[in-house]
């Protein structure tokens, strides 16, 4: 595994020279190491580029790491990544993906993953995106996720992407069973001339079903970003989106918010705020002692973490 | 010593707020500001924590001239405040603002020694984002902890009566009675209550922009009570200046 790769691991996962539980590095498009547990096998998906990741019913507490790292320009790649998580398993699935260049040439990884979930299970999904390395190149990320909530499960996703990506298009789609709960916490920072857009659709199709999306975001410099996300009550459900959004300097938000309220007994909210930080909030931490500049630090790690 | 001398400030339309005011405030006292809607007293308070900068005048804490010092410079020099509606942040936590206000960070008994003086336990607080899910009592404490915190010499509290309910506001007066108790630098309180009133060594009324009287709080509250209804003012009248 080159070093570039290990640097880029302490950032995006849970690395430590080892990972705890089942893994698999992907290094460049190749494998740079693989461990499947008594529990968590990891297999090469047939047709194409990526891996199968059967958790077995049951599993309780383990965890397993996936992490994508490109190291240098000119790498295009691309993965499919499919998780079947057995009845009343709870894991958590810590993905992550890190690009750095020194060069002009581009770099770009497509993680394209699709979630499974069993009656019952419970996942914890962390997915960390960072861009790194002084090129010129772009470093591109661009996740696809797919997931399927079965009866009574909840699929929980936190993901961050705090700076040195300068292009990502995120899309997310769920179906929601029975009983079932998507929770998604996403964060993105975006500055200089980078862009993000983000698209959430969730269909609620289970009786009781449930989904709570919130999307923060910060749009630095000449920054921009688009936020889309459409939810589907097909079913007596409960649906909340929440995108809150600061802007600084010349940094631009797009944001789209759709509810779409398919049963009688659908109960969708969506709340949204845009904008520069409150000037109170710069004044209060003033008062204790900080400069702008810190105030503004503090709030946008704050808001961010 | 916190000295204004001759403070005056205009709206930005014009309107004469501070009148060439003056004032001494006196070390290791607790005074309270009050007077009529509109005299001036949340403009004199933000004057002294540097929040609003003044026309004309000179202020001086410790014989230091801090006339042309900035909000962050009063607060390094030992000057807190606690504002009259406070502050809401997503994603910062109770105990991460306790600890920016402290300087430092801070274990879980360090954190239940700053809370429980304003009522709150630690325990159920740390954790909680300063965001709208505080309801107005609550955050009122917490404002009132992140200036506890800071251990200043000077601690102005812009009405913290104003924006709580009756029974929130009847514990908060106990969390001011204790911190009476244990006085350590000086507190100016700007308020319309007659309990918080009752609590302070001194009484100062701003009322038309200038200090109309001052003295000893026994004295002064025989003063206010004479003056018809001063201590039944409602403070959501308060106009803001």
């Amino acid at each position: 595994m080159e070093k570039q790769t290990e640097a880029l691991l302490r950032e995006i996962s849970e690395w430590n020279g080892e990972f705890k539980g089942a893994y698999n590095i992907r290094e460049n498009g190749q494998c740079a190491g693989r461990v499947s547990s008594k529990n968590i096998k990891i297999t090469n998906k047939e047709g194409k580029p990526g891996l199968e990741i059967r958790i077995a019913p049951g599993t309780i507490g383990e965890t397993v790491s996936i992490p994508a790292c490109v190291t240098h320009g000119g790498v295009d790649d691309l993965v499919y990544n499919d998780f079947y998580v057995g009845e009343n398993a709870d894991v958590t699935i810590i993905a992550g993906c890190g690009i750095h260049t020194e060069t002009g040439e581009p770099a770009r990884h497509n993680g394209i993953h699709r979630f499974i979930l069993g009656k019952n299970s419970k996942v914890k999904y962390l997915e960390k995106h960072i861009g790194t390395g002084h090129g010129t190149g772009l470093r591109s990320i661009d996740p696809v996720t797919e997931a399927e909530l079965g009866e009574n499960s909840v699929l929980e996703m936190d993901t961050a992407q705090i700076g040195g990506v300068d292009r990502t298009e995120r899309q997310t789609k769920a179906i929601v069973g029975e009983g079932a709960k998507l929770l998604i916490r996403e964060r993105i920072l975006t500055e200089k001339d980078q862009t993000a857009k983000t698209e959430f659709e969730v269909e609620l199709n289970g009786k009781n079903s449930g989904v709570d999306l919130i999307s923060r975001s910060v749009a630095k410099d000449n920054s921009r970003q688009g936020y889309h996300s459409v939810i589907i009550g097909n079913a007596p459900c409960t649906g909340h989106s929440e995108c809150d959004a600061i802007i600084s300097e010349n940094g631009k938000v797009d944001a789209a918010p759709e509810l779409h309220a398919h049963d009688n007994d659908a109960a969708l909210i969506h709340e949204a705020a845009i904008g520069k930080i409150a000037g109170e909030q710069i004044l209060k931490l003033c008062t204790l002692g900080m400069t702008e500049q810190e105030a503004e630090s503090t709030i946008i790690d704050g808001f961010l973490s | 010593m916190l000295k204004l001398e001759n403070i005056s400030w205009n709206t930005p339309n014009g309107v004469e707020v501070l009148k060439g005011l003056d004032l001494e405030v006196p070390d290791s006292k607790l005074v309270v500001i009050t007077g009529p809607n509109g005299g001036g007293k949340t403009t004199l308070a933000k004057i002294i924590a540097g929040i609003y900068k003044q026309d004309s005048g000179r202020i001086l804490l410790d014989d230091i001239d801090i006339t042309e010092k900035n909000i962050t410079e009063r607060a390094k020099l030992g000057i807190s405040f606690a504002f009259q509606q406070p502050v809401r942040f997503k994603g910062i936590t109770v105990k991460k603002l306790v600890e920016l206000a402290s300087g430092n960070k801070m274990n879980d008994g360090d954190l239940c020694d700053i809370l429980s003086k304003v009522g709150l336990c630690a325990r159920e607080y740390i954790n909680r984002e300063v965001d709208s899910t505080l309801s107005g009592g609550e955050i009122k404490r917490i404002e009132i902890a992140t200036v506890l915190a800071r251990k200043t010499k000077v601690t102005v509290f812009d009405e913290p009566e104003a924006g709580i309910d009756l029974w929130s506001f009847s514990s908060l007066i106990n969390v001011f009675k204790e911190m009476r108790k244990d006085l350590k630098g000086t507190m100016i309180i700007i308020s319309h209550q007659e309990r918080i009133l009752s609590i302070a060594d001194e009484i100062v009324i701003v009322a038309d922009g200038k200090i109309k009287s001052k003295g000893p709080a026994e004295t002064m509250m025989k003063e206010l009570l004479n003056e018809k209804g001063i201590s039944n003012v409602c403070s959501k009248q308060e106009v803001l200046l």
